[in-house]
């Protein structure tokens, strides 16, 4: 299977408020409010980490979780935040000066 | 009453937030009706920030726009209803205004012009009843039902109503000034024509007792993003209102106000 590359899309506002990572699709005025976890993706998602990469080496050592179990829970996780159109999702690395839209 | 007569036609400014804008018109009697509707905002010509001229059709339905529709094209922000077409160039300051002659179709106008210039500028307009109390404002945010109109109506006498529907907030330094509107809900009350420092925002429950609850701060942005009105689905200004909403979470405290409807809620609000 190949690696999914994630980026931040740029129609959005976030802000960490009080420890709790707050984004708003400047397209719907959608508000998601991301758990620990969700945050830790979405501030590592600078388009040239591999999404497992971040899940290995950054969600599994600080919540104890197994990778298979975590890679899952983190592909639906940004799945859902890309059908927003909060974050952009590829396989191949994303070239954060392109335009959004990658998310096959 | 700050009426003038011009080679264009007839002429009053509405000021609300002190921000002044002027409405043109043929019709004297549809001048008549806004210096009536906006009794108290009408001020003396000084420099308008906009001037709208406003051109009366007869009444029926004016665009194919069901719900209100506000967006950005050619340089031009244009609002439409089935109601009302404005136009309005941002940079010139002017614009128009294609409506019957009543005045719900100009009010909203107005609502969507100020809630354009205030996102720019780090205010809000919020769906919210505003009271003035020993010169600090209070905001009781919620949706319909939530009580704005019941504890505006409960204020006693030394409280100032700024609105019991449309709050109107402008920054001020590190803080807001919370201005009155004369966009009145159920107590069909047109607030008061004045200014003061917020001193908090109080999101509205009605219930068996009357309580003053924290809010975490997470809750206290999405509840006040709820009460936001904003209607342009534009990028930048819906950042700028969410950075506005985050901004003023974090300079004025918010709390839950569960009420009984009656006056002795106004007992906690000092």
């Amino acid at each position: 299977m190949s690696p999914l590359y994630i980026a931040r899309a740029t129609s959005i506002a976030a802000r960490v408020l009080d420890g709790e990572m707050m984004i708003m699709s400047a397209k719907d005025s959608t508000l998601f409010t991301l758990n620990p976890v969700g945050t830790i993706i979405w501030q590592s998602a600078d388009g040239q980490t591999p999404l497992a990469e971040i899940v290995e080496r950054k969600i599994c050592p600080e919540f104890e979780i197994e990778p298979a179990e975590a890679i899952k829970d983190a592909e639906s996780f940004v799945s859902d935040l890309a059908s927003h159109g909060i974050l952009r999702v590829s396989d191949q690395p994303i070239n954060l000066t392109q335009s959004a839209g990658g998310t096959p | 009453m700050g009426e003038v007569a011009s080679v264009a036609g007839l002429s009053l400014v509405i000021e609300i937030g002190d921000m002044p804008i002027l409405v043109r018109t043929d019709s004297p009697e549809f001048l008549r009706m806004l210096e009536d509707r906006y009794s108290g905002f009408v001020r003396p010509h000084t420099n308008p920030l906009c001037e709208f001229d406003v051109e009366l059709v007869p009444p029926g339905k004016i665009t194919d726009e069901d719900e209100v529709a506000v967006r950005f094209q050619a340089g031009r922000w244009l609002i439409e209803r089935g109601d009302l077409r404005a136009e309005w160039d941002p940079a010139t300051g002017r614009g128009s205004i294609r409506q019957s002659a009543n005045p719900y179709s100009i009010d909203s106008a107005l609502r969507i012009l100020h809630s354009l210039i205030l996102a720019r500028q780090g205010g809000l307009l919020v769906h919210a009843a505003s009271a003035v109390r020993n010169g600090r404002a209070f905001l009781f945010a919620g949706v319909s039902g939530a009580g704005k109109t019941t504890i505006s109506r409960l204020a006693p006498a030394d409280v100032t109503l700024l609105t019991d529907e449309i709050s109107y907030l402008r920054r001020n330094g590190h803080g807001y000034l919370a201005h009155g509107t004369p966009f009145a809900g159920e107590l069909a009350k047109v607030g008061e024509n004045v200014q003061a420092p917020l001193a908090a925002l109080y999101l509205l429950r009605q219930g068996a007792k009357n309580a003053i609850e924290p809010v975490s701060t997470g809750d206290a942005v999405r509840s006040l993003l709820e009460n936001v009105l904003f209607f342009a689905h534009d990028p930048e200004l819906v950042s700028m209102v969410f950075e506005s909403a985050c901004n003023l979470v974090r300079q004025v405290p918010v709390y839950r106000l569960t009420f009984v409807p009656d006056a002795r809620v106004w007992e906690l609000i000092v």
